[in-house]
């Protein structure tokens, strides 16, 4: 790592954020390789790989909500916190700030739908193959229910498995 | 780079690269003639980035470096702007559109012109012919300097910090020593800095111990730049507005992160209103009276470092109160918070002022007032002593 280099650096294995943690800002990777690992009952699961420009913990800028997963790194990494203060007070006064977080968020849901729809379709017994109408139900059913509560599940997946 | 801006470049996706970044800076060393004290940034985390604009100090190899004004220059080609290296000599007016003259004659008209010069830059001084209502900013004459020390020498005496010099002579109101590269820039701020102050500077012990050996070496090169103090009567007109030091800048701080932040008021106004003064007026004008708002803010701030640097007994209050909140590492407290974003031009200057008026503040630096300067007759010492 240079002189020029901004941020803080971690050595291998090394945590940056832990689940269950408070959060007050939000990571922007400028070098190296993170695991996002979510911790459950029966063990540790990978969520995701993050490379050099990637965000994370941005969930705690807009909730007050526990970090959901641990990031560590894999070799080296370096990682540029951001504050929540200090990207909150700017919002205020240049709300399109937001958008590159946004388009982010957004970018996550639809992969996480993706991953969802995947594993739905790997694990759920085949729809009974019936009138159009049957056949329409089933599909909403394998797309989590009503349009509502699709989104609602999707934002929620995305919290589970991104907000670290 | 201020800290604020380098964190809201990266959440817009403009992540610098080590090969703008000259340094990266961590903390901040106050230099009193009572003590210095090593604030560190709240994160312990290198957020402040000491970069070159242009080309970097005469005489510099360039070759592996790229300087900051030619990557935002590369970053706005990459997204297809097309990008003209050329002098701008005259901004007209030709029919209803403002006319740009460059590269020795050549015209174009263009439906919007933002005029981001420096107030350093011969464009603007006499005028701008397109808009009469705007008067030229009111300027301060600063010094700036390069020493060529070469990074190992640079990490033994200055390492990854920046020196802050609050040193009680005439017509200064604070240096820098701000390491980059190879280069370690001296920045001096005062009321008309002249030779006399900058030589009464560099013969301080506290700037002198801060060089290698304890010998002041010799100018890479040296300007004395002038400084927008005061903001223009009317930094925009129709299909007209002006961004950076000829426009609305911070006082003395963050220079980069204020253009940014008009650039970003300009912008918006463009793109969801229009491009007439009254557009301006509606949607530019109150980020420019923010601002000059926590510039007129800032000169009370000013002020009361000003009151430190002439009096001794209020130096090593603040001294004593500084290194205790750093001996703390858990807290990042009164005192410390509000060096940090005075030297840094992270927080707005209200900001600034209202911690410094918290009941808390106030009480801290009492106490700190009377037991510095008792323990300063009893012979002790706080920070890093004299």
């Amino acid at each position: 790592m240079t002189e020029g280099a901004l941020g803080k650096t971690y050595s291998s294995g090394e945590l940056i954020v832990r689940q269950g943690d408070e959060g007050n800002c939000m990571y922007v990777v400028q070098a190296g390789e993170l695991e996002v690992v979510r911790e459950e009952h029966d063990g540790n699961v990978r969520v995701a790989l993050m490379n050099a420009g990637d965000i994370f913990g941005e969930m705690s800028i807009f909730e007050r909500e526990l970090r959901s997963a641990t990031v560590r790194a894999l070799g080296e990494a370096r990682v540029l916190s951001v504050d929540k203060k200090t990207f909150l007070r700017r919002i205020q006064e240049d709300p399109p700030l937001a958008f590159n977080l946004v388009k982010i968020m957004s970018h996550r849901i639809r992969r996480l739908t993706e991953d969802l729809a995947t594993l739905k379709a790997k694990t759920s017994p085949p729809a009974p193959r019936a009138n159009g109408q049957e056949r329409r139900s089933g599909r909403d059913r394998r797309h989590g229910g009503g349009r509502r509560s699709g989104v609602d599940r999707r934002a929620s997946a995305a919290g589970r498995g991104r907000n670290a | 780079m201020s800290e604020s801006l380098v964190q809201l470049l990266a959440s817009e996706g403009i992540n610098l690269p080590t090969e703008v970044v000259e340094r990266g800076i961590e903390a901040y060393m106050l230099h009193m003639d009572v003590g210095s004290v090593r604030i560190r940034t709240p994160s312990e985390e290198k957020r402040i980035a000491g970069v070159f604009r242009g080309n970097g100090p005469r005489g510099s190899e360039r070759s592996l470096r790229v300087g900051f004004d030619r990557y935002l220059l590369e970053l706005a080609a990459s997204s297809r702007v097309r990008v003209i290296r050329s002098l701008v000599t005259r901004v007209g007016w030709h029919e209803d559109r403002p006319e740009i003259e460059h590269g020795g004659g050549r015209r174009a008209s263009y439906d919007l012109v933002a005029l981001a010069a420096g107030v350093n830059s011969q464009l603007l001084q006499n005028g701008c012919e397109a808009a009469p209502a705007y008067t030229f900013p009111g300027t301060l004459t600063s010094f700036i300097s390069e020493f060529h020390l070469g990074q190992a020498a640079i990490q033994a005496s200055l390492g990854d910090a920046m020196h802050i010099f609050l040193l009680d002579l005439p017509r200064l109101e604070f240096a820098a020593l701000i390491p980059k590269g190879d280069y370690v820039t001296l920045c001096v701020l005062g009321h008309d800095v002249d030779e006399t102050v900058v030589d009464a500077l560099l013969a301080a012990p506290e700037v002198r111990r801060c060089f290698p050996g304890g010998k002041v070496p010799q100018m890479a090169c040296h300007c004395f730049p002038r400084l927008n103090v005061r903001p223009p009567a009317q930094p925009y007109a129709d299909r007209l507005v002006w961004i950076g030091d000829c426009g609305v800048a911070r006082l003395y701080k963050d220079g980069i992160g204020s253009a940014y932040r008009m650039a970003k008021a300009a912008a918006r106004t463009v793109a969801f209103h229009g491009v007439s003064a009254k557009d301006f007026e509606a949607h530019y004008l109150p980020t420019c009276r923010t601002m000059n708002w926590d510039n007129t803010l800032a000169r009370l701030v000013f002020m009361s470092t000003t009151l430190i640097q002439k009096l001794r007994p209020l130096r090593r209050g603040v001294l004593r109160m500084t290194s205790t909140e750093q001996a703390n590492r858990e807290k990042f407290d009164h005192m410390s918070s509000v060096l940090w974003d005075v030297f840094t031009g992270s927080a707005p200057y209200r900001d600034v002022l209202v911690r410094s008026c918290h009941p808390g503040f106030i009480a801290s630096l009492t106490w700190n007032l009377v037991a510095g300067n008792a323990g300063a007759l009893a012979g002790k010492r706080y920070g890093d002593g004299p």
